[in-house]
């Protein structure tokens, strides 16, 4: 078995899942492409499962599949997964049956077989995005997913506005997608120059560019990821199209898709471009430390949950990207765990959110109060969400989160100053946002949470719990990718100022262990 | 040999009764979680078994206790580790559990009090619908102190720091339905996580100087570190302290924290989470020896807080907050005592015990008077109430007396030693310290006063209705009795100096040095101005007849310390009324301007936006043909290049 396609398959069976799912008839509220779509959804689940099993931490790139596509451009069919790609594609696999469960009956009024069809290409084509080692393949499928991304919210969404958020996210991606194309078609051009054409990244990092057309070629990979991601001042796509889409699409799309932005940092301009990355650094963490605090103040004034949850994500891929530019081993490899991390915390509120809205009609945070006098399990929920938002030590979130600040201080302890910050605002916009929803005199009823509900969430609780009292196992997966980046950008951790400590920590355990 | 702190014996690897210090945690956690998760199915039984876990934790912790007198001075340092919290690069967090002298008293405080206050509530929470729940926060708050206390690097203790900022949210709020209840909770977990950013600043510069953020591994590099890193870490620790145990300018919330149940606020806000800060300072003694500066900063804060908080608590008609503002007084106290270092660790532990005992003890008696008087808290309603309390009289007697420090009660011996401590090392703070003792002595002596003597104000004048107070079911009487003796015979700690020396190998051994003045002299004194205080009590309460309502034409000092000295209307203007201002700024300017450039709204109109009217009709046409586009330009792209 060790030549079978295993990543081929796991990003193909939710593809094919949603071709048969759009294929039954689509009658409004019919169950058979739910039940499709969340049994495909599970057994991608199943096959990701088995893909980690086989995968050997220690032993770089693998379970590779290498077949040339194009041969003019040197553009080839390759796909693997190293510490960081595994660790989103099992988000992406975990999220999936998650959203379809909480999703069930969100498109009763509509084509529901395409609805759930829609989810799972977007599912399978994010897949392959994280799997792809081919920068041709790469871009191909990122344009891709934004075509069930662009139907979901422009056909699904709850919002009033869907339709003009849907053409916003559009543009916005369509813009970022062809400066990176620039920079795709540029990367041919010094291959090409240098011998034969290839678009696979390992020759590519290999091969080097010379620092003025490696910072242009940078600059455009940079900008369409930074859209993605998003960053300052490039975000306002996010809001928009949170507080339209519904619910499920956005933890498709900010917990899964977006995460294409901050993969694609690490992956393409710091393994691809390293010089142009250090030379890039100060503004980079300028944007992302702007990205914290304003993306956390203006949740803190939201009104909309929805746009409230999306603008939160401004502020944690602030994080992220910080973490991911500070280049030390703390630095990424909190952010690679953030972007996991994120993704389930965020996923729980959107989900739960939802809920919440399908029960009250309204999206509007100052037209709910009381909830949790009546429905405690729903309120419960979103409090703990909001607890793994906010960083909870004892919920995983915390662990990235103090990873990233801990880089951000190594870095420069003014810049840990400033994203330090991030856990105070994060408080207020969490418990401001629980305070006016759930708590104060009962409001008009609201119907507790069905176990549908509760189980699609349980799942996600259960792995920020077991993961903020143990997430080494992640870690041991993710160290072993980000010590490679750090080889490929030349950085090494500062060493401790006073080294004492260390040596008399060694002598300790040694007399603990005698 | 345990004259400098940096030769510490290294702790020895738990084995036997000492390797069961997870047991301690995991036996209210496991509580916590049954009840939580259980739901409605444990409502029957859910205070019985929240109840059971406290209890047993604290026989596990008696047990380790007793086992730990029974080792040598130099064999108390017990380290645990139970298994990797996260490792990346050259950092590496292990979930450490550290069982010392310091640890063991605290493991019996929280334990053994906690305990108290879980039996006393399965009577005052009899009625409430939610019981079981709170319950479940109860033994979570247990199970996080017991983190914070036994945790053996400081990440450890920053997840039990946490997690008591969690329970404690939760229990500041349990009646949510009430908005003052849950705009409370809100506060406090905001204000404390304002403190956390000194922590979270504290562990990341501990981290990039000695690589490692173990006491034992800190411990031993302090003496390679610069005294201005030291310095720049000992302040921020005294952030983190400030949050948790509520000293200024971070102790707005406590007073607003009464809004929990009693029960919460004897437990939480009074004997245990709240001196979670003076834990801190004394666990850190290794930094704050080496660091002056912030040595200095920690007297400033506790002496500004201590005669803070009492000041307020003179004015408080509120018999919780007249409590709460007496509790962030002694937090002072104990914070001086931890500011003046190695002769006053000790003792600042030793008030943090017995404070723990009487204030406990006052606050279950203030519930108890609650219950009587259906949940009213104004002392002006209550009046001659010790005919019809009897045992909530006279418990609360002996805490009242513990704290004033009357002769031979536990408060008595705590609070003199840490005034001549403080007297040896500074007159002015001496002179402070003096003086917060006689505000005490006033301030609780109006409380006593107001509420179990002088006429009785019960009937309602409006609508003529009045209380039928009644004393108390045992199930709650029975740990103020103990608790009561505890404030009396407290002070046997101090027997032949025995807190002194057990907690020796934690923070050290100091010279005896003498007071300016005769010790004795000091105490007479000491005992002569809290006399003076209640005195003043007895003619400005005592002898006259007490309004049933606040009178209104007081003088300004009055009016500020109603106004808890202006501490929320300084918050409000200086630092939460500028950030939402700044945040609705930064609305329309995202709205306006970021947004606007894009949309074409707003001040800048650009093409994309007339693209996007353009795209819009028909828009599914135009997308295909978009995406149609970008390939077929990819395509070109490559060929042209390619030629």
């Amino acid at each position: 078995m060790n030549d079978f396609p295993w990543l081929s398959v796991l990003g193909l069976v939710p593809l094919a899942g949603a071709l048969l799912t759009a294929l039954t008839p689509s009658r409004p509220g019919a169950v058979l492409p739910k039940q499709l779509a969340l049994g495909t959804s599970l057994v991608t689940l199943a096959l990701a499962v088995v893909v980690a099993l086989r995968y050997e931490p220690d032993e770089g790139m693998q379970l590779t599949e290498t077949h040339t596509w194009i041969e003019a451009f040197g553009a080839h069919y390759a796909l693997g997964v190293d510490g960081i790609g595994l660790s989103l594609v099992l988000l992406t696999v975990v999220l999936l049956p998650v959203v379809v469960l909480a999703s069930w009956n969100d498109a009763d009024d509509k084509d529901t077989s395409a609805f759930f069809g829609w989810m799972l290409a977007l599912a399978g084509l994010a897949l392959f995005v994280f799997m792809a080692q081919d920068v041709f393949l790469f871009y191909v499928v990122f344009e891709a997913t934004l075509i069930p991304a662009y139907f979901l919210i422009g056909s699904y969404g709850h919002g009033a506005e869907r339709a003009h958020a849907a053409m916003k996210f559009l543009l916005y991606m369509l813009a970022g997608g062809l400066i990176m194309l620039a920079s795709v078609v540029g990367l041919y051009a010094v291959s090409a120059a240098n011998g034969e054409p290839t678009y696979l990244i390992s020759e590519l990092a290999a091969m080097g560019f010379d620092k003025e057309t490696g910072r242009w070629l940078f600059a455009g990979f940079f900008i369409a990821f930074a859209i993605k991601a998003p960053l300052f001042p490039v975000h306002t796509w996010l809001p928009s199209t949170t507080g339209n889409a519904t619910p499920g699409t956005s933890v498709l799309l900010i917990c899964v898709l977006d995460k294409i932005g901050t993969y694609g940092m690490l992956r393409f301009c710091l393994e691809l471009f390293p010089e142009a990355s250090r030379w890039a650094t100060p503004l980079v963490v300028t944007l992302a430390v702007i990205s914290i605090v304003y993306g956390a103040l203006l949740a803190i004034v939201s009104d909309d949950m929805l746009k409230l949850i999306g603008l939160t994500s401004l502020s944690h891929f602030g994080l992220i990207t910080l973490g991911i530019f500070v280049m030390s081993t703390q630095g990424m490899s909190g952010a690679t765990f953030y972007m996991v991390n994120h993704g389930i915390a965020t996923a729980v509120l959107f989900l739960v959110a939802g809920y919440l809205i399908r029960r009250s009609g309204s999206q509007l945070i100052s037209e709910h109060g009381g909830v949790e006098k009546h429905a405690p399990v729903l309120a419960g929920l979103f409090l703990l969400g909001g607890l793994g938002t906010l960083g909870l030590p004892g919920l995983s979130p915390f662990v990235s989160e103090f990873l990233v600040i801990l880089g951000a201080f190594d870095y420069h302890w003014v810049v840990g100053a400033f994203a330090v910050t991030a856990i105070v605002l994060a408080a207020v916009y969490v418990l401001r946002m629980y305070q006016r929803l759930m708590t104060g005199p009962a409001g008009p009823e609201v119907a507790d949470l069905q176990v549908r509900e509760v189980t699609a969430i349980a799942p996600l609780v259960l792995v920020m719990v077991v993961l903020g009292f143990y997430p080494q196992p992640v870690l041991d997966v993710i160290n072993p990718a980000i010590d490679a980046v750090m080889v490929s950008v030349d950085e090494t951790d500062d060493p401790p100022t006073v080294p004492i400590g260390e040596v008399v920590m060694e002598q300790t355990n040694e007399e603990v262990h005698q | 040999m345990l004259t400098t702190l940096t030769t510490l014996p290294a702790p020895a690897v738990a084995d036997g009764v000492f390797a069961l210090g997870w047991l301690v945690i995991a036996l209210p956690l496991a509580g916590a979680a049954i009840l939580l998760v259980g739901g409605r199915l444990t409502d029957a039984w859910g205070h019985l078994l929240g109840t059971a876990t406290a209890v047993a934790s604290f026989g596990v912790g008696l047990a380790m206790f007793i086992a730990l007198l029974g080792e040598d001075a130099e064999h108390r340092q017990y380290a645990d580790h139970l298994w990797t919290w996260f490792q990346v690069g050259g950092l590496d967090v292990g979930m450490d559990l550290l069982y010392d002298p310091l640890s063991a008293l605290f493991v019996l405080l929280i334990t053994g009090v906690g305990s108290l206050i879980h039996i006393y509530s399965i009577g005052y929470m009899a009625h409430d619908p939610r019981r079981r729940r709170f319950f479940g926060y109860l033994n979570l708050f247990i199970a996080a102190m017991l983190m914070l206390v036994l945790a053996g690097n400081y990440l450890g203790v920053f997840l039990g720091w946490e997690g008591v900022g969690l329970a404690s949210y939760l229990l500041i709020g349990f009646w949510q339905h009430k908005d003052s209840a849950a705009a409370a909770s809100k506060k406090a977990f905001v204000m404390n996580r304002v403190g956390d950013v000194g922590m979270v600043l504290a562990i990341s510069l501990m981290f990039v100087t000695f690589g490692a953020t173990g006491f034992a591994a800190v411990a031993a590099g302090v003496g390679g570190a610069s005294e201005a890193t030291l310095n720049a870490i000992g302040l921020l620790l005294l952030l983190g302290a400030c949050g948790k145990s509520a000293q200024v300018p971070l102790q707005g919330w406590l007073l607003d924290a009464m809004e929990g149940p009693t029960p919460v606020s004897a437990l939480i806000h009074a004997a245990t989470m709240v001196t979670a800060g003076v834990y801190l300072i004394t666990r850190s003694n290794f930094i704050f020896e080496n660091a002056p500066a912030a040595q200095t900063a920690v007297v400033i804060v506790a002496v500004v807080t201590l005669l803070w908080g009492a000041i307020i608590g003179c004015a408080k008609d509120d018999i919780k907050k007249a409590l709460a503002g007496s509790t962030m007084s002694q937090i002072g106290y104990m914070m001086l005592g931890a500011g003046l270092g190695v002769a006053g660790y000790a003792f600042a532990i030793f008030h943090l015990i017995t404070h723990g005992f009487f204030k406990a003890n006052m606050f279950l008696g203030a519930g108890s008077v609650m219950h009587a008087m259906d949940d009213d808290v104004d002392m002006r309603h209550y009046g001659a109430l010790r005919k019809v309390v009897p045992v909530t009289f006279l418990t609360f007697a002996m805490g009242y007396l513990a704290i004033i420090g009357f002769p031979g009660f536990s408060g008595f011996w705590s609070k003199d030693k840490l005034i001549e401590t403080a007297f040896v090392e500074n007159t002015v703070v001496g002179v402070a310290a003096l003086l917060g003792a006689g505000i005490t002595a006033f301030y609780m002596t109006r409380l006593m006063l107001m509420t179990f003597f002088t006429d009785k104000r019960w009937a309602d004048p409006q609508t003529g209705k009045e209380p039928h107070p009644h004393e108390s079911p045992a199930v709650m009487t029975f740990p103020l009795i103990v608790l009561a003796a505890l404030s009396i015979f407290g002070g046997v700690m101090l027997a032949g100096d025995w807190i002194v020396e057990w907690l020796e190998p934690v923070v050290g051994h100091a010279e005896h040095h003498d007071p300016p003045i005769p010790a004795l002299a000091l105490t007479a004194i000491i005992v002569a101005v809290v006399a003076l205080g209640v005195a003043i009590a007895w003619f400005t309460v005592g002898k006259r007849e007490v309004p049933r309502t606040a009178p209104s034409d007081v003088s300004v000092l009055t009016k500020a310390a109603r106004a808890d000295l202006y501490g929320d209307a300084i918050n409000d203007t200086l630092v939460v009324g500028p950030t939402m201002a700044l945040a609705r700024g930064l609305q329309t300017f995202d709205d306006t301007v970021v947004d606007g450039a894009v949309e074409g709204q707003g001040l800048a109109t650009s093409g994309i936006a007339g693209l996007v009217r353009k795209v819009q009709n028909g828009y599914v046409r135009s997308y295909a043909l978009s995406i149609l586009l970008g390939a077929a330009l990819v395509v070109l792209a490559l060929l042209a290049v390619n030629w």
